[in-house]
């Protein structure tokens, strides 16, 4: 039977053959490269000897990348920066003077923030997502790119939980939404989905975060012991102690078990909600059975675009070309056009229904979206959203360019944040009284912050990558030792061969093996 | 409308917020045209102020009890309590609630003239018609001091009280003798959006022949 991990005959690009025994003289890097082969997991029986090569060659590569701090680097970061504080300071400008400096106006009382709210939450969905679907079903090419996945989620939330407090009239009162008791007797209605939206939120953040967090500890425990001073003091504290023994090896392991599974629900269930703040209104165009699937298939699809744009970049910025390789891409790129299916249907299944309706505020709705004031942005979403992805993605060519593929995706979110905006401005427009009917144009302050929160996003990305792996390390190295165990049945408990600090890989393979 | 605005301390939003849509409007007269082609020019007006629904779609959804139902049937907003989520701007089918946008401006002399039983609403948060509910309260408490039944045409907002041709009724239609439930034996009446169930306690009266009402 062929091995599933192994690279189909026919490939070719841009890595070197297939591997051997590394020549003596080449660079640990060198040699790191020979073994690995098309990525991380495909191994061949290599010795003890040979794992700590690439060992060693991968934590050069990921420590050497945060150790450094290019020009680049920095002038990306001032110009992230610079947006950023445009942003902050049309936010002053709008708590100074009210929610009139945007464009939001009777009857579209909700705009650009809960589309951007709605958008990022969306986003935040697949990094979560995807990872522990991946984990749950120990698919071994997870290992190189759950780190960065996790981390979308987590940023997308900080930024996405924003929203609903920049929007609010008042919003230097919006702990009123949390249920404190207080003096008053004043309690938050538990009946309004807002309050089920910041619960969920609320929940969601804390989960991701410790999802990322809790795999996250050997990683820091062996920056901790390559660092020093301040560095080193920051890392100890956040390593918990961590020291690589087998009993903190065995939680780490059943902690991540009970968490990967928990946490599959929680991310279904945000978007949900999230559907539901619209759902359950009785505005023609929101309220709606299908919402919940469908903004929960639409975040997976925005999601898994915005991490393949996030995989593109990383793997360029960063040089990890050797351990997110094309072949990650390749398989994401079928995942993307898989979800592109399923999102296609859900919209179809409640547009077809409207259609066929005889509602006549559903019909003037789809008038204007298809026909009126709307349609450029109904027909550029139809576009990106459900012609791009079937035109380009069926073909491996694609799959495998980086650079095709930072584009589409890229595209796929504008579609996205296009479908979103057709639903939290595009239906409040028309409502049953036609004099009501009304019109909606951002003003300057909400393109500001909405712009000024996709820089936050990249700057939070590149603070993240000089302080914390962005490969799991541990993770890796665990997939090279499953997979030489799984081709030739042996498998040995590093203990003298001096591959890297103790308290990183030894034990790691026991642990996975007694799963 | 006017009345509205003098009774009510309705900011003014000025000409050109007005024209994007921000008015402040309590009661808005909505025209509906049935012909539209000279000299056959004829529009239906239709009055639509909060409906005072018995099940309102603006309570549940307010996240801080801002948007609650009172003892005697009104629809209230708390203006304090509110936070300006706007979501009940978005579940009222009749889009009779209005937000601040700005900070209200009275034009001078006006600010000399608001009226100390009513707030000065502050920005950012969500108000509407009350029906003008520190009328009812001051008629009630009147007529509890001087030991005597509220009368029927006693209580009048600021729009009944001025409407010229009295299209505009006010009462309470648990009295079998007052005007309103007279009137709301009329086969001609209709509720806005009756579809919704939303319990609307404003009833409109179709137009009709003398001899059906």
């Amino acid at each position: 039977m062929p091995d599933p991990l192994q690279p189909p005959p026919n490939w070719s690009v841009e890595q070197p053959p297939a591997p051997s025994i590394p020549p003596t003289e080449a660079s640990p890097e060198e040699e790191a490269r020979a073994l690995t082969a098309t990525g991380v997991v495909a191994l061949p029986a290599a010795t003890e000897a040979e794992l700590g090569t690439v060992d060693r060659a991968l934590e050069a590569r990921v420590f050497g990348s945060m150790e450094t701090i290019s020009i680049r680097y920095v002038l990306v970061m001032m110009l992230l920066l610079a947006i950023v504080g445009v942003g902050l300071v049309a936010w002053g400008w709008q708590l100074y003077h009210g929610i009139g400096v945007t464009g939001k106006r009777r009857p579209v009382f909700w705009g650009l923030y809960i589309t951007s709210f709605v958008f990022w939450i969306g986003i935040s969905h697949s990094g979560t997502l995807v990872s522990a679907i991946l984990r749950v079903l120990n698919v071994e090419w997870r290992r190189p790119l759950t780190r960065v996945a996790e981390a979308m989620t987590l940023f997308a939330l900080m930024i996405g939980g924003l929203f609903p407090i920049i929007h609010l009239g008042r919003a230097w009162r919006f702990y009123w939404m949390i249920p404190i008791p207080n003096e008053r007797g004043l309690w938050p209605n538990f009946r309004s989905p807002l309050m089920w939206d910041l619960l969920a939120i609320l929940t969601y953040i804390t989960a991701s975060s410790l999802f990322l967090f809790f795999p996250l500890v050997p990683d820091l425990a062996a920056a901790r012991d390559r660092s020093r001073g301040l560095r080193r003091r920051l890392y100890r504290m956040f390593s918990l102690g961590w020291r690589g023994t087998q009993q903190q090896w065995n939680r780490l392991h059943l902690g991540m078990r009970i968490f990967t599974i928990v946490v599959i629900p929680i991310a279904v269930s945000v978007h949900s909600i999230v559907s539901w703040d619209f759902g359950m209104t009785q505005l023609e165009g929101w309220h709606s059975t299908v919402f919940a699937p469908y903004f929960v298939i639409g975040a997976i699809y925005s999601g898994v675009a915005a991490l393949i744009t996030v995989l593109v970049v990383v793997r360029r910025g960063m040089h990890f070309e050797d351990y997110l390789t094309l072949r990650h891409l390749d398989r994401m790129g079928k995942v993307l056009l898989a979800v592109a299916a399923i999102w296609f249907f859900f919209w179809w299944a409640g547009f077809l229904t409207d259609w066929y309706g005889g509602n006549a505020e559903a019909k003037e709705l789809q008038r204007v979206h298809a026909f009126g004031a709307m349609a450029p942005l109904f027909w550029t979403m139809i576009a990106v959203n459900v012609a791009l992805p079937f035109l380009t993605l069926w073909f491996r060519r694609v799959r495998m360019s980086p650079a095709a593929m930072l584009v589409i995706s890229l595209l796929i979110n504008v579609g996205m944040w296009i479908e979103r905006f057709l639903i939290v401005v595009g239906s409040p427009i028309r409502n049953a009284l036609s004099f009501d009917w009304g019109s909606y144009r951002p003003g300057w302050p909400e393109v500001a912050i909405a712009s000024a929160t996709v820089a936050a996003f990249a700057l939070l990305y590149l603070v993240f990558s000089k302080t914390v792996p962005l490969i799991s390390l541990w993770e890796v190295k665990e997939g090279w030792r499953v997979d030489r165990w799984r081709r030739t049945g042996v498998i040995e408990v590093q203990s003298d061969v001096p591959v890297v600090e103790p308290s990183s890989a030894a034990g790691v393979a026991t642990a996975e093996v007694r799963a | 409308m006017v009345a509205c605005f003098a009774e009510n301390n309705i900011g003014m939003s000025g000409e050109a917020q007005l024209a994007m849509g921000r008015g402040r409007h309590w009661i808005r007269v909505e025209r509906y045209w049935e012909h539209t082609d000279f000299p056959d020019v004829q529009a239906r007006l239709l009055p639509v102020m909060c409906q005072q629904c018995g099940e309102a779609p603006c309570e549940p959804v307010c996240p801080v009890f801002a948007s609650v139902h009172s003892q005697d049937g009104l629809n209230t907003q708390v203006y304090n309590r509110c936070i300006g989520t706007r979501y009940c701007g978005h579940n009222c089918p009749y889009k009779s609630r209005v937000f601040n946008f700005f900070a209200p401006e009275f034009e001078a002399p006006l600010e000399q003239q608001l009226n100390p039983d009513v707030t000065v609403r502050s920005v950012g948060i969500m108000e509407k018609c009350t029906s003008c509910v520190q009328r009812i309260r001051r008629v009630r408490e009147e007529a509890r001091v001087e030991g005597r039944p509220v009368a029927d045409g006693e209580t009048q907002p600021a729009c009944v009280q001025t409407c010229p041709p009295g299209a505009l009724v006010f009462g309470d239609s648990s009295d079998p003798s007052s005007r309103v439930a007279q009137l709301l034996g009329s086969p001609r009446g209709f509720r806005l959006l009756e579809s919704l169930d939303t319990k609307p306690s404003v009833v409109y009266l179709k137009k009709g022949d003398t001899t059906d009402a």
